[in-house]
């Protein structure tokens, strides 16, 4: 198991808009580049990318959650 | 010409000096370095003239490759330094030859890491600077924020303090769980009722997302203002006045919550009541505090605010002895 942790403190978001799907899920099997989530700071949004390709066993953050740099969002396991 | 070779900007890394100062009267903002001090001990440390234009990037910094050698710096919050991938230091005058790559990963503490390089960042003056003006796209490099790809200009360098001259742990900024923000009451905090104004500054304010180099807006309380019927020309809302010159580090607290403090890229006027106004000086505390932290006001008189600024300038004198060469 390893993890994903934010780079940038501010506001964690699962989804692209409030009225689309999540990026992911949890099980989601995802490949290098692919988006995990967003944090938005300085109003923008930006994208948390994988860095590798894995599976996001757990999220550890809702939609709208204060998150810092170096929380842990995602618990990840190889594929 | 020389010139240096973005990799990766980082998120917001912008060229900034010491700011386009004097230009108030037409609405232009100063911009500038916001952590003036980090600012000036990053050129002192590769032998820059006062003022030279360096880069400033929030949270994240930028990855960055060199064509010849030059003396490089890395002040401000505190964040992971590489060169080549090998870790190095600080704070600190650092050699780099064509080819090596200078990456200043995300920040442990504080916001805004410095990047100096011997020379300075040669982008043409604007209005008398260099730094960027994000919101109007002027200044700086292309007025934008760097991206990868970018090659930024680079001045001749001059004679540089030896590498691995350090500046001093007692001269380096210290990023506390809660920043304390010296503050000058007024312009309009008359508009407030006595009660808020004290609840304005007992209150630990937390900075939100919506905290960059126009201003910092916090959350934490909500605050009254004294009824009255509203003059002409300032609006119905309570939180209003007439239109004012904002000072750079002025707080405004549109609608009575979630007070603002502005700062170096802010509008330089509008017609919100501001409350007081933190001390220059502080600014660069505030500069350093990221989204999540927390802040607190303390009430200070002008000449305090002057005095604090003689002491930073001393500091600056400290840092500049501590580094020349011998």
């Amino acid at each position: 198991m390893s993890t994903v942790d934010a780079q940038l403190p501010g506001v964690f978001y699962r989804r692209p808009s409030p009225d689309e799907d999540p990026f992911i899920e949890p099980g989601s099997v995802v490949r290098p580049g692919q988006t995990l989530g967003l944090i938005e700071v300085m109003k923008t949004f930006n994208e948390v990318k994988a860095d590798r390709a894995c599976r996001v066993s757990k999220i550890l953050l809702d939609d709208g959650d204060e998150v810092d740099v170096g929380q842990t969002m995602f618990e990840v396991d190889e594929p | 010409m020389s010139f240096l070779i973005v990799r990766s900007g980082g998120l917001s890394t912008t060229v900034q000096d010491t700011g386009r100062d004097g230009r108030y009267a037409i609405g232009m903002p100063p911009s500038g370095a916001v952590d003036q001090y980090s600012f000036a001990v990053a050129n002192l440390l590769v032998g820059n003239p006062d003022g030279a234009a360096v880069l400033e990037a929030t949270y994240l910094g930028p990855e960055l490759e060199f064509t010849d050698s030059r003396t490089v710096a890395v002040t401000g919050a505190d964040s992971g330094v590489t060169i080549n991938g090998e870790p190095a230091p600080p704070w600190q005058a650092l050699r780099v030859s064509a080819g090596d790559v200078l990456a200043v990963q995300q920040v442990r503490a504080g916001a805004r890491p410095y990047v100096a390089v011997g020379g300075g960042i040669d982008v043409p003056p604007y209005l008398g600077s260099r730094s960027t003006y994000m919101l109007t796209g002027i200044g700086g490099f292309q007025g934008r924020a760097l991206i990868s790809g970018d090659q930024l200009p680079l001045g001749e360098p001059g004679p540089a303090p030896a590498a691995g001259t350090e500046v001093p742990e007692e001269l380096r900024p210290d990023f506390p769980a809660a920043t304390e923000l010296r503050f000058v009451v007024g312009l309009c905090a008359y508009r407030l009722t006595g009660r808020a104004l004290e609840s304005f500054l007992s209150t630990e304010w937390k900075v939100t997302k919506d905290a960059d180099r126009v201003g910092y807006r916090l959350r934490g309380g909500s605050l009254e203002f004294v009824e009255r019927e509203q003059p002409f020309g300032a609006g119905s809302d309570q939180a209003n006045v007439v239109d004012l010159g904002y000072p750079v580090g002025s707080v405004q607290v549109p609608g009575g919550d979630e007070p603002i403090v502005l700062l170096n890229d802010a509008v330089t006027g509008g017609g919100y009541a501001t409350i007081g106004t933190v001390i220059s000086v502080d600014r660069d505390r505030l500069a350093q505090t990221r989204t999540g932290g927390r802040v607190h006001f303390v009430p200070v008189d002008v000449e305090a605010a002057m005095a604090a600024r003689q002491e930073r300038r001393a500091r600056l004198e400290k840092a500049r002895a501590a580094v020349a060469p011998a």
